[in-house]
């Protein structure tokens, strides 16, 4: 065998040894995810947790996300063009994974403004607003708050609201949950309890088309 | 002339097993931070920095044999070579952990660090830093 071939085959070689191994992790691991989703969906969505959409609806898309996530911001409008799509057969259950540092206040942001009844709200004007309070992938409570006047919203009340000891409960029970879960990254998304095989648009698209003829 | 040919041959072999290697820790690298999405400590980036350039240098070096190459790759091999001995060091205790550079983020003594439960990340790369400079020696004394 010539010297070129020798390497030529060991490249392919390895090559194929790193896709096989690849393919079989992941494999593995959707399934481990798969199991772990399912023995625990009764952590999926708590009674605490904030939903949109009709309650009747049978397809229920769960959202772990963090208000400082880029990610999250994207596809924030996508799940709303789908709860717009089929108004009467998705919603939605929001879940907390403040993994960003300083999250934690945006989140109790968050829910002092759904006392409010402005949590949608607010957390449009979070995302919209994102470049301006997350600096160097730190979220920035103090630089949000001159952000957020002039949009109808009460700030006094929200900076009394978000004391509220319950709000670190809540979010201490949705990081449990996200654990028990598997939830390590956001957004992450589970629908009617099956999490994606693997993270994307076209396969958060084709999991909710596959609920959606599954149920209706 | 024939002890020349022979030479070429054999330093050929031993730049080849030596790029091998050093392809093979740049995949099993990759595999762990892209595939088994572990998170990569500093330590661990600095060794991959002076890893991965040997996968390409190396593979030059081969096409065809230019003996220079041991040159090129022996700095990055032993630059490489400390890091992961400093690595090995703090990882099994010998170095208090305090006075690691890595505080935040990952920890570089970390027990995610371990391969299916024994195998450490620090020590595969430090033998395998140890192989390639044993070859490559070796390769510049078949001169």
């Amino acid at each position: 065998m010539k010297k070129n071939q020798i390497i030529i085959a060991a490249v392919v070689i390895m090559g194929l040894i790193f896709s096989l191994a690849a393919y079989f992790y992941n494999a593995e691991q959707t399934q481990i995810q798969n199991q772990r989703a399912e023995k625990h969906a009764r952590s999926l969505a708590p009674f605490h947790a904030v939903r949109k959409g009709d309650p009747q609806a049978k397809v229920t898309i769960v959202e772990f996300f963090d208000p400082a996530c880029g990610t999250c911001k994207e596809f924030h409008p996508v799940i709303n063009d789908l709860l717009k799509k089929y108004p009467k057969k998705i919603n939605l259950v929001a879940r907390y994974a403040p993994f960003h540092p300083g999250s934690d206040q945006m989140v109790a942001i968050l829910e002092a403004a759904r006392k409010q009844s402005q949590f949608w709200n607010v957390l449009d004007i979070m995302y919209e607003s994102q470049e301006f309070w997350v600096i160097n992938h730190q979220a920035n409570a103090e630089r949000f708050w001159g952000i957020l006047k002039g949009y109808g919203v009460d700030i006094n009340r929200i900076q009394q609201d978000m004391q509220d000891t319950k709000i670190a409960e809540i979010i201490q029970k949705d990081l449990a949950d996200g654990e028990l879960l598997g939830v390590s990254k956001t957004p992450t998304f589970f629908v009617n309890g099956k999490p994606l095989s693997s993270f994307g648009y076209a396969q958060l698209m084709s999991l909710v088309q596959s609920e959606l003829e599954a149920n209706y | 002339m024939e002890r020349n040919i022979h030479d070429k041959q054999a330093s050929w072999t031993l730049i080849f097993v030596a790029w091998l290697l050093a392809t093979l820790s740049t995949l099993s690298s990759l595999f762990f931070s892209e595939v088994m999405d572990l998170v990569p400590c500093i330590l661990c980036w600095y060794q991959r920095i002076f890893m991965f350039p040997l996968a390409i240098i190396l593979l030059v070096g081969l096409f065809p044999l230019d003996k220079r190459v041991v040159n090129y790759a022996l700095p990055l091999v032993l630059i490489g070579l400390m890091f992961a001995v400093y690595h090995c060091f703090l990882f099994f205790g010998f170095i208090p952990e305090a006075l690691q550079p890595c505080s935040r983020g990952i920890s570089c003594a970390d027990d995610s660090m371990e391969l299916f439960g024994f195998l450490p990340i620090p020590l595969l790369s430090l033998v395998s830093f140890l192989f390639i400079l044993i070859l490559l020696l070796k390769a510049r004394t078949q001169a």
